[in-house]
């Protein structure tokens, strides 16, 4: 039997639900009231009691959960057909999928094999009553511009959502929902490539999309030492570094900690931008942040314009004074 | 190995917001006077990729790109980079080809040339940064595909891949033929030399077209694109600086600090 549904692509996280889930599934929730629809969940991997409890409070309706070790650890290949079968099978009207390594990856190769309609890295999903279609809007050139997309009535669309765009769920304590289990593993036709090694950067402490605080340095930063003072400054803060494209490319700090477009996509309370110039593909990924503090030589920097606060200097004659301040007033 | 890459014109993506402007009753772009499109960023790292798999161990490199506007002067860069062979594909039935339909231009093409080992793509277009012509071109050519690669090996007939992962890299291997787009972790791309220039100035970059490659025309155009768009605009995101000074650094880093300890979350 199908219904009329939504299908949200989980992922979990030290066998918990991604904040990218929750965020997805109260985008799902909302969507699903105005259209009418049930929310079904797609989970791979080992998941625990809790995160099946989550699932539920955070408005899932059915949780199909493939047990298979084929579906262990996620494979481009494997996580497609798997999408397929089971689109195959509920029919649904929208799959939401984050904008991550997963979504990134999956959403154009199984749009293509379903002939679906394929929205990547939106900020909002709407419905339009009037039409009986999907609105999305998404960033463009760089951030530079946004596009609204109309989607045609009746078909099956592929939407992947950038993190932070959606509000989680409101939990519902003691909420049910159905879990279903897929057995099957992929059909080992399908497995072209074999995953050999993987390389993790572990963050140490706070992760960069949860911390409420941040430093972030840029190209200004001249040098791998300008980030250890910058680094000292988050620590006093009780903060964590991040860093644009420039650092990244010159290797003075990890791909990891890289915000923006095609880094991460952050909105902490505190944003303090050191030697960033403000370019598009950078403002994109932290302009909602609450507060944004903007320290850079040049007084016409972009970046300004974003900011709440802003301070003309060399980095190198302010941060010390601010850190020496900080820790002073901790004390 | 026979390499195909395929490129793609698009606005500079350094152009400063202040310059970036959009009719919005035509919902474009309007692209500021002299200033020209580029090859985009990610595209050039894909031609660096087969150039560096090409000096390895040889072979030939075929760039592909569809359009109509700069598609002669990127093609000219990719040549004079060190590409082998160009091929333009332009048709008005291709224009305003979305995703879909540009993979469907792209994947014929593929077809009609035949011989092929690898297909390289950047792994998004620096214009609408969708990142899903490289998977679209796999799905329809069904061949395997690794997309954001930071560096490609290519040992005995297996392609062994480094791509980024959000927290990390993960390395996989396949076999030929197959997709792999670019990432900028790649690297630096060359610039071409006075004799690339030359060279590439001298060769012959044919045209083809729907009947060329046989696409059928209910599959590109604008009138084949699944979503529409029907809005573009620019965001307004400006806020009101507060610029703090003081009678020299150190006092308005002291003062700034204050004004940070009262937001602190
Ligand atoms: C398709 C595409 C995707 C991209 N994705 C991203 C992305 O995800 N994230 C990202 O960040 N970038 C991205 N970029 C790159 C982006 O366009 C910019 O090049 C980059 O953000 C610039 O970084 P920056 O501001 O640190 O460096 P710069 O532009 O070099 O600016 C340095 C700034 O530091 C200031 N400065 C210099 N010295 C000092 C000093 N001593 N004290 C104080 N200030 C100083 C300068 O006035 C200047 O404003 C992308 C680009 C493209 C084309
Ligand atoms: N018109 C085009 N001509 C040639 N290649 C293209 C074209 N459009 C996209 N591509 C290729 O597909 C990649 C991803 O594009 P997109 O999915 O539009 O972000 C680009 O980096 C190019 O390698």
């Amino acid at each position: 039997m199908t219904t009329k549904n939504i299908l949200v692509f989980g992922e979990v996280e030290k066998g918990r639900l991604a904040p990218i889930t929750k965020e997805l599934l109260g985008g799902a929730r909302r969507l699903s009231d105005q259209v009418g629809a049930g929310v079904n969940l797609l989970v791979a991997g080992a998941l625990s009691g809790e995160s099946l409890q989550d699932a539920a409070e955070f408005g899932t309706d059915i949780i199909y959960h493939a047990t298979d070790p084929g579906y262990g650890e996620f494979s481009s290949d494997a996580y497609s057909f798997l999408a397929v079968e089971l689109c195959k099978k509920i029919d649904p009207v929208l799959c939401l999928m984050g904008q991550t390594d997963l979504g990134r990856d999956i959403a154009p190769r199984i749009a293509a094999r379903l002939g679906a309609g394929l929205c990547m890295d939106c900020v909002e999903v709407r419905f339009d009553p009037a039409q009986n279609i999907f609105v999305q809007t998404r960033p463009a050139f760089g951030g530079k511009a946004l596009a609204e997309f109309s989607s045609p009535a009746g078909k099956l669309q592929v939407n992947t959502i950038r993190a932070k765009s959606m509000e989680p769920a409101a939990t519902q304590a003691g909420r049910k929902s159905e879990l279903m289990e897929i057995k099957e593993g992929p059909d080992p036709s399908a497995i072209k490539t074999k995953l050999v090694s993987v390389k993790v950067l572990e963050t140490d402490g706070i992760k960069l999309e949860e911390a409420k605080i941040i430093v972030a340095g840029g190209g200004g930063l001249g040098s791998a030492e300008g980030f250890t003072i910058i680094k000292e400054l988050a620590d006093a803060l009780g903060g964590v570094i991040g860093a644009t494209r420039v650092p990244v490319d010159e290797n003075w700090v990890p791909l990891s900690i890289e915000i923006g477009q095609t880094g991460k996509i952050v909105s902490p309370d505190l944003y303090i931008a050191i030697g960033i110039s403000g370019a598009a593909q950078h403002i994109t990924g932290m302009v909602s942040s609450k507060k944004i503090v903007a320290i850079n030589k040049d007084p016409d920097a972009n970046i300004f314009k974003i900011s709440d606060l802003g301070l003309v200097a060399d980095y190198k004659t302010v941060v010390p004074v601010l850190i020496e301040k900080i820790k002073e007033s901790a004390r | 190995m026979e390499i195909i890459v395929c490129i793609k014109p698009v606005l500079d993506p350094d152009l400063p917001p202040a310059k970036f402007t959009v009719d919005g009753k035509k919902n474009e772009v309007i692209p500021p006077e002299g200033v020209p499109f580029v090859m985009s960023p990610y595209d050039a790292l894909a031609v660096e990729a087969a150039l560096r798999i090409k000096e390895a161990q040889g072979g030939k490199i075929t760039v592909l790109t569809q359009g109509t506007k700069y598609a002669e002067e990127i093609m000219r860069k990719a040549l004079a980079m060190g590409a082998d062979e160009g091929v333009i594909l332009s048709d008005p039935a291709f224009e305003d080809s979305d995703g879909f339909g540009t993979a469907h231009v792209l994947a014929q093409t593929v077809k009609k040339i035949g011989k092929f080992d690898l297909i390289l793509c950047g792994r998004q277009a620096a214009d609408w940064d969708a990142g899903v012509v490289g998977s679209l071109i796999a799905e329809y050519l069904n061949i395997p595909v690794v997309i954001r690669a930071k560096s490609i090996e290519v040992l005995d007939g297996v392609l062994k891949i480094e791509r980024i992962s959000t927290n990390g890299s993960e390395v996989f291997e396949l076999g030929l033929p197959a997709l792999v787009t670019l990432s900028s972790e790649m690297g630096q791309v060359r610039i071409p030399s006075g004799w690339g220039i030359i060279s590439a100035a001298k060769k012959q970059v044919p045209k083809w077209g729907a009947t060329d490659i046989g696409t059928d025309p209910s599959q590109t155009g604008a009138a084949a694109a699944v979503n529409r768009l029907v809005k573009l605009y620019v965001p307004v995101y400006e806020r009101k600086c507060e610029m703090v000074t003081g009678k020299d650094p150190a006092e308005a880093a002291a003062r700034l600090t204050e004004k940070i300890l009262a937001i602190k979350p």
